[in-house]
């Protein structure tokens, strides 16, 4: 333990000269440049003399130092991949896999989430304590060290259906980077129904092997709380506001969550509670085979060697979504491969003529149950929560497919009231109802947005940048698979079919904005010019009055008679 | 009384004394004919621009061509159209009340006209041009004046005026004013003339002016100097026509070599104004004859000279493509032609060059010997 603390102290102070704070030295100015040059080079002088006379290495003596590369000992190396690349994003992961692993098991078990998200800072310094409870269903009592405490252990890694988490490594990974940062072990509380007592735990993970270590278990009453789970974990980040905060996050993810409760209390002492506004818990997502259009060649290779007992034909029967005996058999005829044969005994070359062959074969688009939308109505509840506009805009697309992989594409726009009005749109991404909150440059749904004309809805828009005025535009993805840019799952990457539905789903905003604005505007002008008429039109009376020295009477029939003739003219 | 036909019949209204309070009225009354039939109301009026001009040679002025513009009331217009009317009604005081008003002041009076007040002159200027036109009248038979003053006189002239108070007859004679000069009043048409002199001659600059009247050319060359200052205005154009019509005087005009001088000073005089059509009949001196300086004369005095800018050229090519009177003279357009060609002007004083009398010693005895050379 204390040797893993001490890697992390070395890191930061390598790779981050910014993070000063995190390593005490005593004149900072001096501290960042100069100390990683100098120690990289003494070691080597160091070794020099002996290496001069025999040869560095052999293969044997490589091979005493070849050994098993723990998944753990590789993430506490390369945590950037994950998400925790600095403190403050390290605060935001953390929480952000907490909450959604704790909205994944809530809608799993059909329960309306009910979440808590309390964030503490400790002793004044960089350290904060996360603590999310959620009204899940619990977690089973062996479960949790393996849940909580070794990485890549999940339930969603092998089903395709849209879900928050996928990996199973999110949450193990948040409380191993709390570990290493301070050393305080990930604490769970967790009950799974009324007539049992909760389960406490605090684990630590063993980084060299992969596999909880339990140093305390034991069995806690809570009151007032019938089932779910409570995760706490101590680490070392740095609280800020902006996109990129904890507190964004929380709005964001209300947005998009118009079902959830959401309970925040920020480092500041601040509380924010988002009621659900719906007490429509969004469908459940059906678990869908994979579509052999979006199949690579060495998954179907590793299928095919599973499926003990099956003929080729069937096993792409069996295996796939939309492969009924025909496509099989015309699969089968494309690639010229008999399909009686074993299928764990097709040749390599057998198998890639498989897979040119479903390429050029027509097959069904999956079915897009997988998927489940917000839904327009929802996705404009949701925009309520967070901002308060004068006027709201949605669009939910059908669903459509990329690769095999099914699809639906939402989007929302909230317009004027407390938007401020000066600088570009605020844009929220996300993917599976979780917001993408860096990257923002390098994602699909930006480019999207930026290629949208909104010139065309009465928005100025500048050449080849974001729209300008009042306005937060929302766009979710909702996918089995969503095609990220890189693990840390921040940007969807350029697919065109991805792109061009965004901006479908933007331009049906567009256009209800559009139609918005020019009665809005026609009314304007309408009253303007009934203003003007009332100012000006008296005088023609009162000149008319002047010139044939009329009665008052008369000069109110004239005018009364001029009124009525431009009422009429504006029908 | 001719009823103002507004709208339904478009009468030609002349100038003509017999404008009243009744022609007002009769406009008045049209436009609530209108209304009261459920009509929209509409002003008819003259277009008030260059293009809408006719000029020939018999008839000497520019004549209002037949093309109208019509000012239906509309939330466009709902405002000038108010402001018209209101400007008809205070026209109609003023000829009652036998009072008057400046530009000016019809611009403040507007300002108790609540919210149809003017928010600056030119708006009022505009407005009242438009009643003006609207009627076919000068605007000081609808009671109101311009600020200007009318122009300078030296010479040979006596001019008869009325006293205000004991209405007894006034002779003024110019020749007695020594250096100074007779200024032509707002409104002329009750003075009467008497002189000797044998012709007029019309100078745009009062410094050109001042020399003349300093060394008494008008003594030797029996003529009465009158001094534009620029456009000469409606009064000192009445004023020359009118002087010129009863004495059977010539008008010889004496400008700076400039379409400036050339289109703006001489062809108003003489054509008057694009602008104000329906009323150069009266405003205009039809005999008016082109002195100098002339572009020939840039080359035979060998004057000095300054090159010609933008708009000078601007604005002789727009005289030779839009203006109806240089289109009508050839030698016009030959002129003009040159001095583009020569890409210069010259100013009256340029004279000087050769000494600063040359002007009365030389130019002018030698410009009159010839005064069949003279620009039309």
């Amino acid at each position: 333990m204390a040797r893993a603390t001490g890697a992390v102290k070395r890191k930061p102070e390598k790779r981050d000269d910014r993070q000063l704070s995190l390593v005490p030295v005593s004149s900072p100015k001096k501290s960042a440049k100069p100390r990683p040059e100098g120690r990289s080079g003494k070691p080597a002088k160091a070794t020099r003399p002996g290496g001069k006379k025999r040869r560095r290495a052999t293969a044997e003596s490589l091979a005493t130092k070849q050994r098993d590369i723990s998944v753990a000992e590789f993430f506490t190396k390369n945590r950037h991949l994950l998400g925790f690349d600095n403190p403050t994003k390290a605060l935001l992961t953390t929480t952000k896999e907490a909450v959604d692993n704790a909205l994944d098991a809530c809608e799993d078990a059909g329960i309306l989430p009910d979440v808590h998200v309390t964030i503490t800072q400790l002793n004044g310094g960089e350290r904060f304590r996360v603590t999310v409870k959620d009204n899940g269903p619990g977690i089973v009592k062996a479960q949790i060290p393996k849940i909580f405490g070794k990485l890549l252990y999940g339930s969603r890694f092998h089903t395709l259906r849209q879900a928050r988490g996928q990996q199973g490594i999110g949450i193990s990974a948040a409380g191993m980077y709390g570990q290493l940062t301070t050393g305080v072990p990930i604490r769970i509380v967790s009950r799974t129904k009324r007539s049992t007592p909760a389960n406490l735990y605090t684990l630590r993970i063993d980084t060299q092997k992969n596999r909880p270590e339990i140093l305390e278990e034991s069995q806690v009453d809570v009151e007032d709380w019938d089932h779910g789970t409570e995760v706490g974990i101590e680490l070392e980040a740095v609280y800020r506001k902006g996109p990129h905060s904890v507190d964004s996050y929380v709005e964001q993810t209300a947005v998009a969550n118009p079902h959830a409760t959401i309970r925040y209390e920020s480092p500041d002492g601040e509380v924010m509670i988002y009621d659900s506004t719906t007490t429509d818990l969004p469908p459940e997502p059906r678990e869908m085979k994979p579509h052999p259009y979006g199949v690579e060649l060495g998954l179907l290779l590793r299928i095919f060697q599973a499926s003990r007992g099956l003929t080729l034909k069937g096993a792409l029967q069996n295996n796939f979504s939309r492969v009924s005996a025909r496509v099989a058999d015309d699969i089968c005829k494309q690639a010229n491969v008999r399909g009686s044969l074993r299928a764990t005994r097709l040749a390599g070359d057998d198998v890639e003529a498989v897979y040119r062959a479903i390429q050029s074969v027509k097959i069904m688009a999956p079915p897009s149950s997988s998927v489940v939308p917000i839904g327009e109505d929802l996705i404009i509840a949701g925009l309520k929560r967070r901002y308060n506009a004068a006027f709201y805009f949605s669009c939910t697309r059908r669903p459509s497919v990329y690769r095999g992989n099914p699809f639906v594409i939402e989007a929302g726009v909230a317009l004027g009231g407390d938007l401020s009005a000066d600088g570009p749109a605020q844009v929220m991404r996300f993917a599976n109802r979780v917001p993408l909150q860096y990257q923002k440059g390098g994602c699909g749904i930006t480019a999207a947005v930026t290629e949208t004309s909104w010139k065309n809805y009465g928005i100025h828009q500048p050449r080849g940048s974001l729209p300008i005025g009042p306005m937060a535009i929302f766009v979710h993805m909702a996918s089995a698979w969503v095609p990220f840019t890189s693990e840390s799952k921040e940007a969807i990457a350029h697919y065109p079919e991805i792109i061009s539905e965004i901006k479908h789903a933007l331009q049906s905003c567009g256009r209800q904005m559009g139609r918005h604005l020019r009665a809005v505007k026609r009314e304007g002008e309408e009253a303007r010019k009934r203003q003007y008429i009332e100012k000006y039109l008296p005088h023609i009376g009162i000149a008319l009055k002047d010139m044939l020295g009329l009665t008052d009477r008369q000069r109110d029939a004239i005018n009364g008679k001029l009124e009525r003739l431009f009422e009429k003219k504006a029908r | 009384m001719p009823r103002a036909a507004t709208g339904t019949k478009t009468r030609r209204r002349k100038p003509s004394a017999k404008f009243s309070v009744g022609t007002i009225k009769g406009a008045a009354r049209d436009i609530q004919g209108l209304i009261q039939r459920g009509k929209m109301p509409f002003l008819r009026f003259p277009q008030r621009s260059l293009g809408n001009v006719k000029y020939s040679d018999k008839v000497g002025y520019f004549e209002l061509g037949g093309r109208e513009v019509e000012r239906t009331l509309t939330v466009n217009t709902v405002k000038t159209f108010a402001q018209t009317l209101k400007m008809m009604a205070l026209s109609k005081e003023l000829i009652e009340k036998d009072d008057i008003a400046t530009k000016r002041e019809a611009y403040y009076v507007s300002k108790n006209w609540d919210d149809a007040r003017f928010d600056d002159q030119p708006e009022s200027d505009t407005v009242m041009e438009d009643v003006e036109a609207f009627f076919r009248v000068n605007r000081e038979q609808l009671g109101f004046i311009p600020e200007e003053k009318g122009g300078e006189v030296a010479g040979r002239l006596k001019v008869l005026d009325r006293d205000r108070t004991t209405g007894r007859q006034l002779k003024i004679d110019l020749t007695r004013f020594g250096s100074g000069a007779y200024s032509i009043p707002i409104s002329v048409e009750h003075l009467g003339f008497d002189t000797d002199a044998k012709f007029i001659l019309a100078i745009e600059t009062a410094g050109m002016f001042q020399r003349l009247v300093k060394h008494d050319y008008w003594k030797k060359a029996r003529c009465i100097l009158i001094s534009m200052g620029g456009v000469p205005t409606r009064a000192c154009r009445r004023f020359i026509r009118r002087l010129s019509d009863e004495k059977k005087l010539p008008v010889f005009v004496f400008v700076d070599c400039d379409p400036y001088g050339i289109a703006n000073i001489y062809r108003t005089l003489k054509v008057g104004s694009g602008n104000a059509a329906h009323v150069n009949e009266y405003f205009c001196v039809p005999q008016a004859r082109f002195l100098g300086i002339t572009p020939d004369d840039i080359e035979s005095y060998d004057l000095p000279t300054h090159p010609l800018k933008e708009v000078d050229i601007k604005r002789a090519e727009d005289a030779l493509k839009n203006d109806p009177f240089f289109r009508h003279h050839k030698p016009w357009q030959k002129a003009i032609r040159k001095l583009v060609k020569m890409g210069v002007r010259a100013e009256q004083q340029a004279l000087a060059k050769h000494g600063l009398n040359y002007v009365i010693e030389h130019y002018l005895p030698r410009k009159l010997r010839k005064r069949e050379a003279f620009l039309p």
